[in-house]
């Protein structure tokens, strides 16, 4: 009996230390489970470029070999996925994939200084709070709309007095409540008007009324295009002439659609588009050939993730925590998001959202 | 200065009751409907909502046509709400002989199931045989040119349906009052069995009911989605729900009282925006509905009805 435990603890000690002379790169996620369809296309997006740094000879001229751990998108499970990882020897992380999760497993992967890299953690404080200086991702956060809305309205439109709408849906309200607060912060603009609005009511001609009232130069709106249709009618046969801003939610072509004449000069966020970049094009390409469909969410954000991990490592020429830190922030990489670094916080510069403007019934971005 | 501010804020006041005004007509438009059809067979005909949405609907795809070959102003609105009138009406008559005629013997929940499941139905009709996604509207109804200096406060399609609101009010109080077949169908609705001994055919009385109360929802789905300017399968219900609220808010079965309750709510509705918070724009609305109920057990101008034993 002693033997054949002796047998199992070597074996799995083999197992568990990974190999030495490669470069162990986690992927961690909801592989299983009701979320599993976010997770997956990371794995994939990960198998996808592995196998093109291999091809081309790996990272420091070691192989690169993927680790994959299911988490499920439960924090009570990241932590032992964290763990798993740790003890495979894994050099850089790329996960989690939700917010929760990511948070549960950072505080493992700080302790042993190990990189990690979400596609898809959206969660502000992830980044913003400071205590994970180990953590990377290469999606907006939460709030970036907001921010982009507020910059935009306080920078570029120079307005003073903002009224702020939103839906009381949990979309719309945490849009509107980042960007009162960045208002707020700012001390440039004031919060003239601070509502939620009934989605599905008959008309608000009453909180038309009340934006008016309030003397605002510009609404930011949270929430999605049919209050925001029925709202911006509503201003302009008042003759309101307010500047309005809004978010993805809006810039949807339905809107223009329903709003018609009156949707235009509008203001709304989007996802930068990426659609024409050639490498996503080739992304796309590999992905339809390899797994014979279309990529599902986040494949582009895991997919530049691993990238930016695997050149951070090849660029700092070694796997320690502190250089590979260094050159995410200071290298940039090209991916198919577009040229991204990360800047001290984690988040990665130039990826999130563009501000359009609906100009002759079309959403024409705003440079 | 003060005098600049107090004029101000009486013009904000203004707005606001011409605002409440307008969703409130919006509302009782509706509550006519529902409240005709409650007043003679003591059901609550949840898919009324339903027979709007389809109004709004028929009306949507004629102006289309209509524009399409070159017809524009007030004939494509008339000939959009005419034929919309009638298929509602054909709606609501075939929806009482399908759903609601057989279970007028059943216990009472029984037909309040079947409105329910006639709703649902409809609205899922209309959502795979048209679309899921919201449709525009075009504005059938001109801004009309002599009201321009009045527009920023209140449109012409709003001032439409104040007053189709009013004139519907009156020609159902007189048919009703004053008609044979008003007189035909309060019969049936105090006794059944008496009406009809007395020679009432009292199915072609209540599909007559039927009929009106669609033409009614028909009426309202036009005028009020050229107002809003987009629909889609879902607006009857949460218009419904508000409709329904009215009515009872003024005595359901009368029809002064779905007028007024309409309009009491809208101006609820209103004034709570713009003085206190549209966060509790609904909040306000059913505390007064509450309250009403609490002191008026039967609405504002609804008889209390001696249970028949």
């Amino acid at each position: 009996m002693k033997n054949v435990m002796t047998v199992l603890v070597c074996f799995v000690l083999t197992l568990s230390t990974g190999y030495a002379d490669t470069i162990n790169l986690g992927v961690a996620g909801a592989h299983s489970g009701d979320l599993a369809s976010y997770g997956l296309p990371s794995v994939k997006a990960a198998e996808l470029v592995v196998e093109m740094i291999n091809a081309r000879g790996g990272v420091l001229g070691k192989k690169v070999v993927i680790w994959a751990e299911d988490d499920s998108c439960k924090p009570e499970m990241a932590t032992n996925t964290a763990t798993r990882l740790v003890s495979k020897g894994v050099h850089v992380v790329m996960g989690h994939i939700c917010s929760g999760a990511t948070k549960a497993a950072l505080g493992i992967y700080k302790d042993m200084k190990i990189v990690t890299m979400s596609p898809s953690a959206t969660n502000p404080d992830l980044t913003q709070s400071g205590d994970y200086p180990n953590f990377y991702r290469t999606i907006a956060s939460d709030d970036a709309q907001a921010r982009l809305e507020v910059d935009f309205a306080l920078n570029t439109l120079k307005v003073k007095k903002i009224a702020v709408i939103h839906d009381k849906g949990d979309y719309g309200k945490g849009l509107a409540e980042y960007a009162r607060r960045f208002i707020q912060d700012s001390g440039k603009a004031n919060v003239v008007l601070y509502e939620g609005i009934t989605p599905g009511a008959v008309d608000y001609s009453a909180v038309i009324r009340k934006i008016k009232r309030s003397k605002a130069q510009a609404v930011i709106f949270g929430g999605y295009h049919p209050e925001a249709s029925k709202l911006i009618s509503g201003m302009r046969k008042k003759r309101m002439d307010t500047i309005f801003i809004s978010d993805d939610g809006v810039k949807d072509d339905t809107f223009i659609k329903v709003a018609k004449k009156y949707a235009e000069g509008v203001y709304a966020t989007g996802p930068k588009d990426v659609s024409k970049h050639p490498m996503t094009q080739k992304a796309t390409k590999d992905h339809q050939k390899k797994y014979g469909k279309d990529p599902g969410a986040f494949f582009l954000n895991a997919y530049s993730a691993t990238l930016a991990l695997l050149n951070a490592i090849e660029k700092s020429g070694t796997t320690k925590y502190e250089p590979i830190r260094k050159a995410l922030e200071t290298e940039y990489v090209e991916t198919p998001l577009g040229q991204i670094r990360f800047d001290r916080q984690g988040d990665a510069v130039g990826v999130g959202f563009s501000m359009y403007q609906v100009q002759n019934g079309q959403y024409v971005e705003v440079k | 200065m003060i005098i600049e501010s107090v004029s101000e804020d009486i013009l904000y006041f203004i707005e606001l009751l011409l605002g409440g005004l307008t969703r409130g007509s919006i509302y009782a438009l509706i509550a006519l409907g529902y409240t005709m059809v409650y007043g003679i067979i003591e059901l609550i005909n949840f898919a009324h909502g339903e027979i709007y949405m389809l109004g709004a609907f028929t009306a949507l795809i004629i102006s289309g046509i209509m524009t399409m070959n070159g017809y524009a102003g007030m004939s494509v609105f008339f000939t959009a709400m005419l034929v919309a009138v009638i298929y509602s009406s054909a709606y609501g008559y075939t929806l009482e002989k399908i759903a609601y005629q057989p279970l007028r013997n059943a216990p009472r929940l029984s037909p309040l199931i079947s409105a329910i499941g006639m709703s649902i139905f409809l609205q899922n009709y209309v959502m795979l045989a048209q679309t899921s996604d919201f449709m525009p509207f075009p504005s059938l109804l001109p801004d009309f040119k002599c009201l321009a200096w009045i527009d920023y406060m209140i449109g012409g399609p709003e001032l439409v349906i104040l007053m189709t609101t009013v004139i519907v009010m009156i020609c159902l109080t007189i048919l009703i009052k004053y008609t044979r077949i008003g007189k035909a169908m309060r019969a049936t609705a105090q006794d059944k069995k008496m009406a009809m001994l007395v020679g009432i055919d009292i199915n072609r009385m209540i599909s007559a009911t039927f009929v009106i109360g669609s033409a009614l929802a028909a009426i309202a789905g036009v005028l009020i989605a050229s107002h809003i300017g987009q629909i889609n399968f879902y607006i009857g219900f949460i218009a419904g729900i508000k409709a329904f609220t009215a009515a009872v808010l003024g005595g359901i079965g009368s029809i002064p009282g779905a007028v007024l309750g309409g309009l009491v709510l809208g101006l609820t509705e209103s004034f709570a925006t713009g003085y206190v918070s549209s966060d509790y724009e609904d909040v306000f609305a059913f505390a007064l509905l509450v309250l009403i109920l609490i002191v008026r057990p039967s609405g504002l101008v609804g008889k209390t009805t001696l249970q028949k034993v």
